[in-house]
């Protein structure tokens, strides 16, 4: 609240043009913008809802590619010594490595647009989820194999309902800092990607000296990656923690 | 017979040429119907031996036999219950105890019914929809317990099944067990370092020596059933376990303590004289 009345006193004080600090509930003049007329007439007229679409639903693919990418590949690290030897030991590095740093290698491979910021988004998130899913099924413990194997199961059984499922609330805590690593990646690969979505939106607002819409989508991309954290994924934890017992 | 051990060696490798020898030339035999008990100070064997029957592990030398065929691997013939219970936590009680049951083949109907006469039989009837982690210690056993017998296993194998749980529960559970072996008639390899626990509940008790871990001795124990553990044959044959083996617990001081060896020794003997092997 003291944040948003400061910025409110700032832009009306009028040392910076309203383009470049745009108060944000009480237009300065008549009829002028302020961020939070924009952000609605921009739901309204679907700019922003649309844009917000096509990034949810790149999202989402490239973050099911991630998902499976760093499931297979956990589980490969986990299971065969050699490719902890090899892949486990360089996720570790490419895991510090931020995503938009491939960009000018997915530009060349997959063109300018949807292709390359899918990749992006990606990357940014298997690594993340190759070392949670990793150390998820490294540590199921020993005695639910055993047990599971004396009462009859083994192999792809076993994966399924044992290893899977004991490794699941790594897994999730996973799931939780790639979707944060994904959120970032698809912001940065939109802003230079120019195809769409709410970065591309964030893009056209700088170019068109537009703040208003700029600190609008802000804002947006503010609330939703909150509400993600906290609807889907921090209670996706609770649940597996309570169902798990990990907290009583 | 139902069990049978035919010169058994296992090693456990450490490094490339750093070996543990674990078991040395185990040979025993159990009959079927018959409750077996092994004791011995942790880290003997005891659970490696079990592991050998179950097929969860392969021995060096030798072989483990039961109803006369080699183990190759494990199967729902012998059933472990774990120390911990080792009950998977995201199912629930039921779940639990019908796993081995769809594995086996069972219809859904059949799986279940029988999961409820299994919980019925340790009291646990009305708790089928609770997780583990809801239950007690106690409670997390008898659904281990449950799970084990619906399979109907030829063997039941059960490593230290009551040894986290505290002194009054544990009596239920003896009486419990002792009620189901009854019942049910199973051959069963129980393990415990508790030499009270282990005459209480079993025909014959293996005693164990320590490292490498071989069977030292056995004691049939002759006393009427259902037992009673102040039975004057139970009170004198504890005395009796307790002096050979409270000469393997002062091999395994020694080697741990060295020279301190003298100042752990009495500590030990004022200790819980039933149950030493805990100490260490
Ligand atoms: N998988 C293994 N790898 C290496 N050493 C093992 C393994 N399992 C058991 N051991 C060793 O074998 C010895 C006997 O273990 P265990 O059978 O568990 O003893 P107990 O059940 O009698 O306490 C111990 O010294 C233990 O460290
Ligand atoms: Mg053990």
């Amino acid at each position: 609240m003291v944040i948003v009345a400061i910025w409110e006193v700032i832009s009306k004080l009028g040392f910076f043009p309203v383009f470049m600090f745009p108060p944000l509930f009480i237009p300065s003049e008549g009829g002028g913008v302020t961020v939070m007329s924009t952000l609605i007439s921009g739901i309204l007229s679907g700019e922003i809802l649309s844009a917000t679409g096509v990034t949810l639903v790149r999202l989402l693919i490239g973050f099911s590619i991630a998902i499976v990418l760093g499931l297979t590949f956990g589980f490969l690290i986990a299971r065969y010594k050699i490719v902890d030897d090899t892949l486990g030991f360089f996720v570790t590095a490419l895991q510090s490595i931020p995503s938009i740093v491939w960009f000018p290698l997915a530009i060349v491979w997959f063109g300018l647009g949807n292709a390359a910021i899918l990749f992006i988004v990606a990357i940014g998130a298997t690594w993340t989820m190759t070392v949670n899913s990793s150390a998820g099924f490294k540590n199921v413990p020993s005695i639910y194999i055993d047990a599971a194997k004396t009462l009859g199961s083994s192999g792809t059984h076993l994966l399924r309902t044992i290893i899977l499922p004991a490794s699941v609330p790594h897994i999730i805590s996973g799931l939780r800092v790639a979707w944060a690593f994904a959120w970032r990646a698809i912001m940065a690969g939109e802003l230079l990607g120019s195809a769409g979505g709410l970065g591309y939106l964030l893009d056209l607002g700088r170019s068109t000296q537009a703040m208003d819409l700029v600190l609008s989508i802000m804002i947006l991309i503010g609330v939703i990656g909150t509400i993600i954290d906290n609807q889907v994924f921090l209670r996706m934890e609770k649940t597996v923690a309570r169902k798990w017992g990990l907290k009583a | 017979m139902k069990v049978h051990l035919d010169q058994v060696n296992k090693s456990f490798f450490k490094g490339k040429d750093d070996k543990l020898h674990v078991l040395d030339n185990i040979d025993f035999e159990i009959q079927e119907g018959e409750f077996v008990s092994l004791i011995g100070p942790s880290g003997c064997g005891k659970s490696t031996i079990l592991k050998l029957i179950a097929g969860l592990d392969a021995p060096s030398s030798g072989e483990v036999k039961v109803n006369d065929a080699v183990v190759k691997g494990p199967g729902n013939d012998r059933v472990v219950v774990f120390q911990e219970g080792g009950l998977f936590p995201w199912m629930t009680v039921l779940e639990n105890v019908t796993y081995g049951l769809h594995l086996k083949g069972s219809s859904k109907q059949a799986a279940h019914d029988k999961a409820m006469e299994g919980l019925r039989m340790v009291h646990l009837g009305n708790f089928t929809d609770a997780h583990p982690h809801e239950l007690s210690g106690g409670m997390k056993q008898r659904v281990a317990i449950a799970r084990s017998l619906v399979m109907d296993p030829d063997v039941l194998l059960m490593d230290e099944p009551f040894a986290a749980l505290d002194e009054q529960t544990r009596l239920v559970l003896h009486k419990e067990l002792q009620h189901i072996w009854a019942q049910t008639g199973k051959t069963i390899l129980f393990i415990t370092h508790n030499i009270r626990e282990a005459l209480t509940l079993s025909d014959r008790v293996l005693l164990m020596s320590t490292r490498p871990g071989a069977v030292k001795q056995q004691y049939e124990v002759q006393a009427a059933r259902p037992r009673d553990p102040s039975d004057s044959v139970i009170v004198d044959l504890e005395k009796q376990v307790m002096a050979e083996l409270e000469e393997e617990m002062e091999k395994v001081l020694k080697e741990e303590f060295g020279d301190d060896y003298n100042l752990e020794k009495s500590h030990v003997r004022d200790g819980d004289r039933s149950d030493m092997g805990s100490h260490i």
